[in-house]
């Protein structure tokens, strides 16, 4: 399996700075709205960069490319970090991401397959990626395309019983061909995932259900290039999940601190202090 | 411009460059409010009305999937952390242990969005709530289209779905008032309730048209009367209906505005009764699909019963709808005020 080469190969040192310019654009475009998920942009930007600059086999061209690894944004809300990951990866123009949100944009606040290319799914109603994750790996299979589905969900869709529908169809199917990232920020809506609806112990309750399991740090990038590593070379026929520890606003000191951060709130002049914390720490 | 609407894998994708002036497309807020319209609002209506409603009513217990904030359900859980369970994002379990609450007694206000309500946890309402006729009150944010999200959080659909089951009585307030007075009556009702919300900064409209109004259970009311046209409008279309009638007044038009804030059972009596008077072209309003709603219920309700006056409706298509700003949505669908004046101006 590990015989798939990647569109991009790139060292170490810059999967650090592709995680640094995705979580650049997404504080821009939470600029432009003067709201957004930015806090799940920046939690998440170096799963997407591992994964878009790592561990995903794609075309920049050819979005719909028959033999592109499938990666399913179960979490629509989560659009502005996978616009900010596409834009790096060059499937869609920089200068669109002066239309975050706004009227007619390619780009609207929830993930939507019939507007953006790269955006797989329609996410959005949460805990549906996951099963049609199932689907998609049992289609590739029956058509011998050896392409993997990337699903990534939320702690929060962990509640959902869809979710867990979707898992026990996986390892029925031995499904080896389906990698589920789920981002463990600690965060829904309401509050903290685990104050209220815990999930814990979750790498035992994968494990139950059949799947390989890899628990790591979701913002340390050699644990995770790792860990997807692992999850592709595997070579029993059964699902693999990464169960990655994130945390909400990570590389912006002065939102990391702010207890509410499921739809965190920016002024308007913190946009730019955000962009120097950033720039403050600039990778290689 | 229009939107690919449907999956295509040979889709060929054209990048949407941003306008080159400096002026920007309107932006789509994710918890619409439409407390920008104008009128003076009331912060949390439903959430304060609970818990005043609570106080006496030791039965009620409050019941959320992970939205307590954005259904205004958090005043009660401050007021009552004892009687309030956080049940996480889970609407099916949700739902389920709110009848297993009412099967002990208990009078459950649950509360989620209204797609998730009316699309993932249906199955659940209709028989372990509807069939067994329990005091379950499901009380749901962004009803039709109250938010640009897209149709992910666009409940356009709601009132179709629950119309088609049996027992459930379904109520689309218009404004502040309408929310907090439908709390003590719906928990005076026994049966299962399906409320459409109006949250946070709620506009308080029909009082300022209509002081003495008040919201009753099952009854249509008349806030304005007029001879030319009438319209039967529920939900915050009620309040596009009345600032429509005041410009149409401008304009020499007089309409009335009937509110039909419970959709079902419907006023039938009201309705038909205010549809015979003679010469008035009869307009329904409502803030939902064409498929299925206010609208329809109208239409069905006079042609059963011989009362044919010339008809027309002003709802959404039936389509799925853009995400993007709110008032840009409302003008593109037609359910502005500014709309409805046009419409109503061209179907006299
Ligand atoms: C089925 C469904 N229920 C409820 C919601 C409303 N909602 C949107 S985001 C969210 C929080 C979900 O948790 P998570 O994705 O972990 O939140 P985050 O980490 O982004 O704060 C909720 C309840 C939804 N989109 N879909
Ligand atoms: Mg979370």
């Amino acid at each position: 399996m590990t015989s798939q080469s990647p569109a991009v190969q790139l060292s170490n040192t810059s999967l650090a700075r592709r995680a640094w310019e995705i979580r650049r654009k997404a504080v821009r475009m939470g600029e432009v709205q003067g709201q957004g998920y930015v806090g799940q942009a920046l939690g998440i930007a170096d799963v997407l960069a591992v994964s878009y600059f790592h561990a995903l086999t794609y075309r920049r061209q050819v979005p719909e490319w028959e033999g592109r690894d499938r990666f399913l944004l179960s979490i629509g809300h989560y659009a502005i970090a996978l616009y900010a990951a596409l834009i790096e990866a060059g499937i869609l123009p920089e200068q669109e991401l002066e239309t975050y949100g706004t009227d007619d944009s390619r780009l609207p606040m929830s993930g939507m397959a019939s507007y953006t290319p790269g955006m797989e799914i329609t996410g959005g109603s949460l805990g549906q990626g996951l099963g049609i994750g199932v689907g998609m790996a049992l289609g590739l299979k029956a058509k011998k395309n050896p392409a993997f589905v990337y699903n990534l969900m939320s702690d929060g869709e962990l509640g959902e019983g869809s979710t867990w529908e979707a898992a026990m169809s996986a390892a029925h199917h031995k499904l080896g061909n389906l990698i589920c990232l789920v981002d463990f920020n600690d965060q829904q809506a309401d509050g903290k995932s685990t104050e209220m609806l815990c999930s814990e112990p979750l790498g035992a309750k994968w494990t139950a259900f059949g799947w390989h399991v890899q628990r790591v740090d979701g913002n340390d990038i050699p644990a995770l290039v790792a860990a997807f590593d692992a999850a592709r070379a595997l070579e029993e026929a059964m699902p693999r999940v990464i169960i990655c520890d994130t945390l909400m606003c990570k590389g912006v000191p002065f939102l990391e601190q702010r207890d509410v951060t499921h739809f965190v709130r920016v002024e308007a002049d913190e946009w730019q202090k955000a962009l120097a914390a950033l720039d403050a720490n600039r990778p290689d | 411009m229009s939107v690919n609407r449907t999956y295509d894998p040979h889709h060929k994708w054209e990048p949407r460059l941003p306008p080159k002036s400096g002026e920007g497309g309107r932006t789509s807020a994710m918890i619409a409010s439409l407390a920008a319209e104008g009128y003076e609002t009331v912060s949390a209506p439903f959430g304060h009305a609970l818990v005043a409603e609570a106080r006496r009513n030791h039965r009620i217990v409050g019941l959320t999937a992970d939205l307590a904030k954005y259904t205004d359900l958090h005043v009660f859980a401050e007021a009552f952390p004892d009687r309030f369970y956080q049940m996480g994002m889970a609407e099916q379990v949700m739902i389920s242990a709110a009848a297993g609450l009412a099967r002990e007694g208990f009078m459950p206000f649950a509360t989620t969005y209204a797609v998730f309500a009316s699309r993932r946890a249906y199955d659940f309402i209709a028989m372990a709530i509807a069939e067994e006729y329990l005091p379950v009150k499901i009380v749901c944010a962004l009803p039709g289209l109250t938010t640009g999200y897209g149709p992910s959080h666009q409940a356009t659909e709601d009132m179709a779905i629950f119309r088609g089951l049996p027992n459930l009585t379904i109520i689309d307030p218009c404004d502040a008032v309408d929310v907090a007075e439908a709390v003590p009556a719906i928990a005076a009702h026994e049966g299962p309730v399906y409320m459409r919300l109006l949250r946070g900064k709620v506009p308080s409209v029909i009082r300022r048209h209509c002081p003495d109004y008040k919201f009753e259970l099952g009854k249509a009311k008349l806030l304005r009367d007029g001879t030319d046209a009438l319209i039967i409008a529920s939900g915050f279309m009620t309040m596009r209906a009345l600032d429509a009638a005041v410009e149409l007044e401008g304009q020499g038009i007089s309409a009335a505005v009937l509110h039909c804030p419970t959709i079902k059972p419907l006023d039938t009596g009201t309705i038909i009764a205010e549809a015979r008077r003679a010469g008035r072209l009869v307009v329904t309003a409502e803030n939902h699909t064409c498929v299925g709603g206010l609208g329809e219920a109208v239409a069905a309700t006079l042609l059963s019963n011989g009362a044919t006056p010339t008809f027309r409706m002003i709802s959404l298509p039936d389509q799925f709808l853009d995400a993007g700003a709110l008032p840009t949505l409302h003008e593109r669908y037609g359910i502005s005020t500014k709309s409805m004046v046009q419409k109503i101006r061209s179907w006299l």
